[in-house]
């Protein structure tokens, strides 16, 4: 059932009604139908400026401190005992995330838009720090919406937004977690339309977000793609990242897509299991539905009522995906597997303990599908994982988990 | 003529202007909702707007966000809203009903099946709040075949190229926003809307419902006078919440809001 896709079919995508197949879209009240126009227009415009990609580029490198190193994490490669095991290392980033790219990216856009005030919806808190640090830099107005949920398990990050000038918005409303957060962002955006940028944190939302973010975010593949010439000599074989709106794995992915022989996995958060409906697992287990500007897969109940989610680790606790993620699973491009809360724990653990590296928890389900499928693989071949975050912000839900005060 | 159509045509002949009241269905309780919608007919509604309640509206204000959360408590769906419907037109043959809400529950129910209980059940118009026209080519034609209405927002921030080409696509009335902001949000201006409305009437000769921020019979009376009706929402639905353990003093209440505001569009007639 896969298709091959061809690097014509891919610029084609999304179309021009910001449509990835069946999914994307632009689905939003009026109000906001023609800043998202605007938007569009521009960054169509900007995309193709050698002034803005300089910028971008500039800032890339020597704010957030990219090339980020593609490391080989050779005792781990030892303890799977298949694949040569391979991090990105996203989690050595300024801010300590994958975030910070897109953060930079669309905070220069509403810097050639004009716009001074700049809103962000935030789940475990990464984008929201990313968001507030940029505007820290450009000495914007930043207000970051947060569940109150999350507002309580990822104290840290609330603090840090708070140092660094930002406002933050707990959201009382619905289930209190990243969806709640996003309704309530598009709300204020709503409001205060005509001076206000809405950074989006992930690849979902209305056309042009995905398209933008997952521009913002290719950094990360095609870095991938020259380091592994230059240390290996070819292309990975396969490719692993973990998915909750899924703004690390398609800045991952997309510029291995027209790649046949680069195995791609998207790792959901399996929660408690899926069997149990206690998980954030839409594309392994949800179906079509609209929510947030774009048609993707959700997990909803049979009336269409969006689901409640769980996941140990905030950022992915979230009930849709970027619609180019469903686009990809419908034709056979990308798997979408899930590990659960527990298996993402012992992948955080394993990290730790034989490489060094303590991976944020959404990281840790991707490692812990890597080490799973590196087992199956041959020892040759070549398998990357996405450390698309550091785990600093997680050591009190590991500590709480323990039974540890701290 | 669709059912809209005519009340609208009607009232326009005898110079008034349309009172559209909206609550959500289910809210406060879906027992009670059937009973509401006569009431608001009782108190001088020309067209109700009953809500679908969805789990995450993300265009309305906490007003409302409360009003889909009571809804949903009592487990109220997409079909009960339409059944209510069904019930509401055995004994209210004239009165159009406008089902308002997201595309999310309409998509989980399938629009073939929505589009035939909605057209059966004596529903007169869909107003999707997330479905701009561009993206409504799937519905549209479902809707056309039923004589169902569909009714599209505009906004301040519409321009006139969008104005025309939503106004193509809609029937029955459009629906200008009169703020940027969610429901019960902000206080409108009303020379601003004024301005606004004027120039909508220019563009289409469809009739325009102005709503979001009419609160008492003043600002229907101003809105009134350059609108074809007016739309009234989170202040009823909060009104709903205050009285939601008191059917009786509830539908007083209701009452109470929605009369001054029918004497004041029908002394804009004489």
């Amino acid at each position: 059932m896969s298709v091959k896709l061809t690097e014509e079919m891919l610029k084609a995508l999304p179309d021009a009604r910001g449509h990835f197949g069946a999914f994307g879209g632009r689905f939003v009240s009026e109000t906001l139908m023609d800043s998202l126009m605007t938007l569009e227009k521009e960054y169509l415009r900007l995309k193709e400026d050698p002034e803005f990609q300089a910028t971008f580029d500039n800032d890339l490198a020597d704010y957030v401190g990219r090339p980020s190193p593609l490391y080989f994490a050779e005792r781990l490669t030892r303890e799977a005992g298949g694949a040569q095991i391979w991090l990105k290392r996203e989690d050595l980033n300024h801010t300590g995330a994958h975030k910070v790219n897109n953060t930079i990216g669309q905070a220069l856009l509403a810097s050639f838009l004009g716009k001074k005030r700049i809103i962000a919806e935030t789940g475990a808190g990464q984008h929201g720090v990313a968001t507030a640090t940029v505007c820290a830099r450009l000495g914007l107005e930043c207000h970051v919406f947060m569940g109150a949920e999350d507002v309580k398990r990822q104290s840290l990050n609330v603090y840090r937004m708070k140092l660094l000038g930002a406002t933050v918005h707990a959201v009382q409303s619905g289930t209190k977690t990243l969806k709640d957060a996003m309704n309530d962002a598009m709300r204020d955006w709503v409001a205060n339309v005509d001076d206000t940028f809405y950074i989006i944190g992930t690849v979902a939302g209305p056309h042009p977000y995905p398209l933008l973010v997952r521009d913002f975010q290719s950094v990360i593949g095609r870095e991938i793609r020259k380091q592994a010439m230059e240390k290996v000599g070819k292309l990975p074989d396969a490719l692993v990242a973990c998915v909750g709106g899924g703004s690390n794995a398609i800045g991952m992915f997309y510029p291995f897509l027209a790649d046949e022989s680069v195995e791609l996995y998207g790792v959901e958060a399996g929660g408690l299991g899926i069997e149990t409906g206690q998980h954030a697992a839409p594309l392994c287990a949800g179906r079509p539905g609209v929510l947030h500007g774009n048609r993707t897969y959700l997990m909803e109940d049979e009336n269409g009522q969006i689901a409640g989610t769980h996941s140990v680790s905030a950022g992915l606790d979230y009930p849709g995906v970027g619609p180019e993620h469903a686009w990809l699973k419908d034709i056979g491009r990308a798997n979408y597997v899930s590990v659960t809360d527990d298996e993402a724990l012992d992948g955080f653990r394993k990290l730790t303990r034989v490489e060094g590296i303590m991976p944020a928890l959404e990281s840790a389900h991707a490692v812990a599908y890597g080490v799973k499928l590196a087992a199956t693989m041959d020892k040759d071949q070549m398998l990357v994982i996405n450390i698309s975050g550091r785990g600093d912000k997680d050591i009190h839900t590991i500590a709480q988990l323990d039974g540890i005060e701290i | 003529m669709s059912r809209i159509e005519g009340v609208l045509k009607a009232l326009k002949e005898q110079g008034r202007k349309a009172l559209i009241p909206y609550i959500t269905a289910g809210d406060p309780h879906p027992d009670e909702t059937v009973s509401l919608m006569h009431t608001l007919v009782s108190a001088g509604a020309d067209i109700i707007e009953l809500g679908v309640p969805f789990s995450d509206p993300m265009a309305d204000g906490p007003v409302i966000q409360l009003a889909c959360e009571r809804a949903l408590k009592h487990g109220t769906s997409l079909r009960q809203a339409i059944a209510m419907v069904k019930e509401f037109r055995k004994t209210d043959p004239d009165t159009p009903v406008v089902l308002m809400g997201y595309l999310n529950p309409m998509e989980a129910m399938g629009y073939e099946a929505f589009a035939d209980a909605a057209a059966d059940a004596g529903v007169d118009g869909v107003l999707t709040v997330d479905l701009p026209p561009e993206e409504a080519d799937q519905v549209a034609p479902l809707f056309a075949d039923r004589h169902l209405d569909p009714v599209f927002l505009l906004a301040p921030t519409t321009t006139d190229d969008r104005i025309k080409a939503i106004s193509e696509h809609s029937s029955g009335y459009v629906y200008y926003v009169s703020i940027k902001g969610v429901t019960g949000s902000a206080t409108i201006d009303v020379d601003e809307v004024a301005k606004k409305v004027a120039h909508v009437h220019e563009l289409t000769a469809l009739p325009v419902g102005v709503g979001f921020g009419i609160r008492d019979a003043e600002t229907a009376a101003a809105v009134g006078r350059v609108s074809d009706g007016v739309i009234v929402g989170s202040v009823l639905v909060d009104t709903i919440a205050r009285h939601q353990t008191d059917p009786e003093a509830l539908r007083k209440a209701l009452t109470d809001l929605l009369h001054p505001m029918r004497e004041a569009l029908d002394s804009l007639a004489h």
